[in-house]
């Protein structure tokens, strides 16, 4: 099926998502998508961050659709024709998303242990505005602790769900979810049920904002203080692989591999995740690739080893610095 | 010929001096006239540390740590300072705060050690600015000199201001910081407790 989306034309295959669709093209057409998750079947539909304008929808039917549609829940049709970035009318309504998304959410970040990876703070950094109208007492809870490693600061969350299907999909037997409606959802453990499962330390991943946080790793370090590299040891539970984020020779905090759109390669398990925290744990492979636009790429030289060879093989042909006929 | 850089040099020659060069009075006086007029031309230095040029407002000297009105710490780590110092002066540590310690904290995270290194800083300012707490201001106060180089990473028992000797700072918050700090909402302006808004002069 083709499908143009801001001007840029793809074949894909049938039952595909504009989102996906949009991301085969590149991040240069993709919408931000703060609850939509790869991974994690039915998710998508709650934040309205992904709108788009479908301003023709097939070409058996050239009719534009009457209103911004979720591009996570919407299939592409053949010749369907979308605008994103290059529609005004909908930069404007993801800027009213983002304002909305923000209205319960504290400016806290200087104390969130998620600032600097956080999506809602890129996504109202690029799409809202600089001031807030609110003007009325924001929604707050009491932290929650679920479990002894996990934090849940339900006065961050978004209510994406994200961390509800993970629950539902990826562990066995849920103890966590959503309760009451609306304005007054909230996730919760059920009266504080410690989530025991091995794979319950995936909703920390997956949580785009501050709401579901390591404790091992609470207020340990800043983000752009650790420097990340992928690392890997034998888990008979999951695949191992990791990034390990290190200040020094010490391991802050293990987190699963994460793609460019935020989502985790593989899901690791609770030992990974808590019970490693020495260097002597993993087997190093080397620093993780980190987009040169986030924070957490201070200081961050991800092919120095390259460059320093690359010098100094300029260096030997230029004649300076003879190392191998030094005496 | 050696190279010439500018034509003023002068070529020395062994020509005999004049009678008025030979007595040297003439050359004697002329220097001393020169020496006499600076006695009574105003001086261009002052005798610090009795005397003190005056200094900007705005001068950036040594850093305070401020308090808010109740005596709590305004810091919270959060480490923009840190990462927007392009002399990477300041480390810092975080912790959390206990039950108890409301009165000492603002916020429920708190810098366990806050140090910046005197000789590494270059007193840019960045630190203010990056401060999303108000916390950080550099002072037109300057730094001592010490003998010794540990001596001059300032730790928080040098920097967080006293309760009972507050330093002023309203002169470097422009409208601008002030306006902002009145939004309602902002989580900075309400107490530890959540009720008031305190009114902050400093």
């Amino acid at each position: 099926m083709k499908v143009t989306i801001d001007g840029i034309e793809i074949d894909v295959p049938k039952g595909t998502t504009i989102l996906q669709a949009a991301r085969m093209i590149g991040p240069e057409v993709a919408p931000p998508a703060m609850c939509y998750y790869t991974k994690l079947k039915t998710s998508g539909g709650y934040c309205r961050t992904c709108i788009v304008k479908v301003t023709q929808g097939s070409t058996a039917n050239p009719n534009p659709m009457p209103k911004p549609v979720a591009s996570c829940r919407t299939e592409v049709m053949d010749g369907m024709v979308v605008q994103n970035f290059t529609s005004p009318e909908i930069l404007e309504a993801r800027k009213g998303v983002v304002e909305f998304l923000l209205i319960n959410h504290p400016l806290d970040c200087p104390v969130c242990d998620q600032a600097g990876e956080c999506k809602l703070q890129d996504l109202g950094y690029e799409n809202g505005s600089v001031k807030t109208r609110y003007e009325f007492k924001r929604r707050e809870y009491d932290m929650i602790d679920i479990g002894d490693k996990i934090k849940l600061h339900m006065t961050r969350c978004i209510l994406c769900y994200r961390c509800v299907k993970v629950c539902e999909q990826i562990t066995d037997g849920r103890v966590h979810g959503a309760i009451h409606r609306g304005d007054a959802a909230e996730i919760s453990t059920y009266i504080d049920k410690a989530i025991n499962n091995d794979f319950s330390g995936n909703v920390i991943d997956v949580c785009p904002v501050g709401a579901l946080t390591d404790k091992t790793f609470r207020f340990k370090s800043r983000v752009w203080f650790t420097k990340p590299v992928d690392a890997h040891r034998k888990c008979d539970k999951c695949c191992g692989k990791t990034r390990v984020w290190l200040k020094g020779d010490e391991v802050l905090r293990v987190t699963a591999r994460k793609d460019q759109w935020d989502e985790v390669h593989e899901f690791i398990c609770n030992d990974c995740r808590y019970d490693h925290k020495k260097t002597s744990d993993w087997v190093i492979e080397g620093p993780s690739h980190i987009s040169r636009n986030s924070v957490i790429s201070q200081n961050h030289y991800e092919h120095l080893n390259e460059l320093k060879l690359q010098a100094l093989k300029q260096q030997k042909a230029l004649g300076f610095m003879n190392i191998d006929k030094r005496p | 010929m050696a190279l010439q850089l500018t034509n003023r040099s002068k070529v020395v020659s062994n020509k005999e001096q004049s009678v008025s060069e030979k007595l040297y009075l003439p050359g004697i006086i002329k220097g001393m006239s020169i020496t006499l007029s600076h006695l009574f031309k105003r001086r261009a230095t002052v005798k610090y540390p009795d005397e003190q040029r005056p200094r900007a407002e705005v001068y950036r000297g040594q850093h305070v740590l401020k308090r808010d009105d109740n005596g709590a710490e305004r810091c919270t780590a959060c480490g923009l300072c840190a990462v927007a110092c392009p002399a990477e002066a300041i480390t810092m540590e975080s912790a959390e705060r206990k039950k108890g310690e409301e009165n000492l904290y603002r916020e429920e995270k708190y810098a366990k050690t806050y140090e910046i290194n005197m000789l590494r800083c270059i007193f840019c300012g960045l630190c203010e600015e990056a401060c999303p707490k108000e916390a950080i201001f550099l002072t037109d106060r300057i730094v001592d000199t010490e003998f010794e180089r540990d001596d001059f990473v300032y730790g928080k028992d040098k920097l967080v201001e006293k309760t009972d000797k507050r330093i002023d700072v309203s002169k470097r918050q422009t409208l601008e910081v002030a306006a902002f700090k009145k939004l309602p909402g902002l989580k900075h302006n309400t107490m530890w407790d959540g009720k008031k808004q305190i009114k902050d002069k400093h």
